[in-house]
């Protein structure tokens, strides 16, 4: 391998390796810089490869799924209206989900944050006496950190869906939500197995790795004594809780299991089963590209003789409130995390899931990380876009991702002036836009100020364009040319014809 | 634990303070102009439900009332599954000959796994997605019956289709309501697209599906 090369690599382990960041709203460290992640990710070709695969053939299959649905705009409205009303009434409804989980024999608990559900679920296993633990995909049981949490009182704990398997055995971080392994090809998928599989020989064929999956898991399922999932929904009027899932690994972990545990995110509540009905058809279609996704489990409390036959659901904040507060942050909460708006967006399908530093990637990361740990602790997300609006169109609930990043851009900035003092103040784009809303407030300034600039240019200008400026301005002229004042202005041009 | 309760709701509230006190769930308007009843005449709903579960890879037919048993001793007989795990009431005009039927009063789950399949109905239907549901419900089982034998035949009575997501929604608010069956929705076999992207069929679940439709 080149010394450049290896370089790359080097760095690229490094990064892989770095702890995955903690969302957690308490004892928050700043998430580091979108784009130091960003130019790290580029410089790998193997996983651009990847993601281009990988976003290109997901969003080809959703565009088709639907363009078939002669009512998907009714549909989409509908999604976003009924998440509008269960927000603008989330007190409500959690109490009335609440009443029926207990009334079929389910048990509700409330955690505030991160440690207060590490806390209640763990004490729950250790009450039960369990020792293995299975688990479904839940990006909310990894923003909690719940994994290292049952480790750490000696509890096994096995991921079953088989990408977050792979992440699990080769100890990194997820980096899409539908697809947690996307950067990783077959080749490196059939030596990790080998290796921790402890298998002679394997092909990469997908089909080989899935089936050497299968066999591994299949024991863990049979022996498990708790299970645990995350909730893409619940009902609140009759206590129905959702997993929407593939590969049959949701369904093992909701069955088998004496005792199922669920954590949910408050906001995952929906009035009705008609209402679950709309969000069924909008789901699947935006995320894997299907008419219906393989399978999907609903349980109601508890059945005797079918099932676990203990249920527990807790219910997380974890910054969620925060959100919730912001009138224009709000709709974030929408979101069913379908992962279409990754897809099509031109910065994630380069830079990939890492670089945004946060189990919830993309363009719906880049507005729901800032805000559940503050936009002091994660300025640079809102700034991960080029506001293209790919994001919008496709979103199956509508949540305008381009108003929100705006909203927490000028939040960024309204934060670094308060409270980073001088430097906040002497920041030059915080100066250059002071200067200009000075200049623009008074029309005989702003045409002495564009007389001022026509002079002040020349030396910069050059074969009708400015390809480079000094000092703090430089980084503006780095990646793009800026056009010179013109000889005349238009208000000149105005005075001289009709004036 | 109350304390966590009382925290989050009230910071609910006061995240809400925009939201006038008056305000009732029902003010805030939602408005419903999707498809929520098929126009599809019943023949057609039974022939783009079939097209649409051939789609995910799953094997499915039509059979005549009075050819469903041979339908089903045939299904056995060409995956060659000699030990058929069913439902306690299943109807005996679907035993299947010369299969050794495994009937499901309090089978563990070890039992199940070493099976060579299961044969139960289902609830309903669904044409615009190929959709079977089981709620637990006449001749469908336990969920783990369906769960852990590799091999999952499925009878679906041609009256039990439906045309749309909505309208199975329908039947299943009733289903979840009157003593709260747990309920699943089938559509294909088991599948993984973890790996590359690329389409595996049959991970945790039967690996193979095959739906009798009949009538």
């Amino acid at each position: 391998m080149p010394e450049s090369q290896r370089n790359i690599q080097q760095k690229h382990d490094m990064f892989r390796g770095q702890q995955s960041t903690l969302i957690q709203t308490h004892s928050i460290g700043v998430i580091p810089p979108f784009q130091d992640g960003a130019r790290i990710a580029l410089e790998n070709t193997q996983l651009r490869r990847n993601l281009h695969k990988a976003t290109q053939t997901i969003r080809a299959k959703r565009a088709a799924v639907v363009d078939e649905m002669p009512d998907w705009e009714p549909l989409r409205e509908a999604g976003r209206a009924l998440k509008q009303r269960v927000l603008r009434h989330l007190d409500d409804y959690l109490l009335e989900l609440e009443a029926s989980v207990q009334r079929a024999g389910g048990q509700v608990h409330w955690a505030r944050d991160a440690d207060e559900a590490n806390r209640i679920i763990t004490d729950l296993v250790r009450g039960y006496g369990a020792k293995q633990v299975v688990k479904v995909k839940s990006i909310t049981t990894d923003e909690v950190h719940l994994n290292n949490s049952l480790q750490s009182i000696g509890v096994e704990v096995t991921e079953t869906d088989l990408a977050e398997l792979i992440i699990q055995l080769a100890d990194e971080r997820s980096s899409h939500i539908l697809v947690p392994a996307i950067h990783k090809n077959r080749a490196e998928i059939r030596e990790l197995f080998i290796r921790k599989f402890g298998l002679e020989e394997l092909s990469d064929s997908p089909k080989e790795l899935a089936e050497a999956a299968r066999l591994h898991l299949r024991r863990k399922f049979l022996s498990a004594e708790v299970g645990i999932s995350g909730a893409n929904f619940a009902v609140a009027e009759t206590g129905t809780v959702c997993v929407v899932e593939s590969e049959g690994n949701g369904r093992m972990c909701t069955t088998l299991p004496p005792v199922l545990i669920t954590l949910m995110g408050i906001e995952k509540v929906v009035p009705s089963m008609d209402d679950l009905g709309v969000f069924m058809q909008l789901l699947p279609r935006s995320s894997t590209g299907e008419r219906m996704n393989p399978y999907n489990s609903l349980w109601t409390g508890v059945t005797r003789g079918d099932g676990p036959q203990h249920f527990h659901l807790v219910l997380l904040d974890n910054g969620r409130t925060r959100v919730l507060a912001d009138e224009i942050g709000r709709q974030t909460l929408y979101c069913i995390r379908c992962s279409a708006c990754l897809n099509v967006c031109p910065v994630y399908s380069r830079t990939g899931g890492h670089a945004y530093h946060s189990v919830y990637p993309g363009p719906i990361g880049a507005i729901l990380t800032p805000q559940l740990v503050g936009v002091e602790n994660a300025p640079s997300l809102p700034y991960a876009s080029s506001l293209c609006g790919a994001c919008y169109e496709v979103c199956p609930v509508k949540i305008n991702i381009p108003e929100v990043l705006i909203h927490l851009r000028g939040e960024v900035v309204r934060h670094q002036q308060d409270h980073d003092g001088l430097r906040g103040r002497a920041d030059p784009e915080n100066v250059a836009m002071k200067t200009l809303a000075y200049l623009f407030a008074d029309p005989a300034r702003y045409e002495r100020a564009q007389k001022l600039g026509r002079v002040g240019q020349w030396p910069l200008a050059r074969g009708g364009s400015i390809q480079w400026l000094p000092g703090a301005l430089a980084g503006w002229t780095a990646m793009r040319d800026l056009k010179p004042m013109p000889k005349q202005t238009f208000r000149e041009w105005w005075r001289t014809t009709r004036g | 634990m109350s304390t966590g309760k009382e925290a989050i709701l009230s910071s609910i509230r006061a995240a809400l303070r925009d939201v006038p006190a008056a305000e009732k769930p029902s003010d805030v308007p939602v408005s419903r102009d999707y498809l929520k009843h098929s126009e599809t005449p019943r023949e057609e709903l039974v022939f783009l439900f079939m097209e649409r579960v051939a789609e995910y890879k799953a094997t499915v037919r039509r059979v005549s009332e009075e050819a469903l048993r041979a339908a089903i001793t045939e299904a056995c007989h060409m995956r060659g599954v000699g030990r058929l795990v069913v439902p306690p009431d299943l109807p005996q005009e679907w035993e299947p000959e010369s299969v050794e039927l495994l009937r499901d009063e309090g089978l563990s789950h070890e039992q199940l796994d070493r099976s060579d399949g299961v044969l139960t109905g289902c609830a309903l239907g669904i044409a615009q997605t190929g959709t079977i549901v089981l709620d637990g419900g006449e001749v469908q089982g336990r969920r783990a019956i369906t769960l852990l034998p590799d091999y999952h035949l499925c009878v679906v009575r041609e009256e039990q289709i439906v045309g749309l997501v909505p309208e199975a929604f329908a039947h299943l608010a009733y289903t979840v309501g009157e003593g709260g069956r747990p309920i699943t929705l089938i559509s294909g076999p088991s599948a993984t697209s973890d790996i590359e992207l690329s389409r595996v069929e049959g991970v945790h679940g039967p690996r193979t599906l095959e739906v009798l439709v009949v009538g």
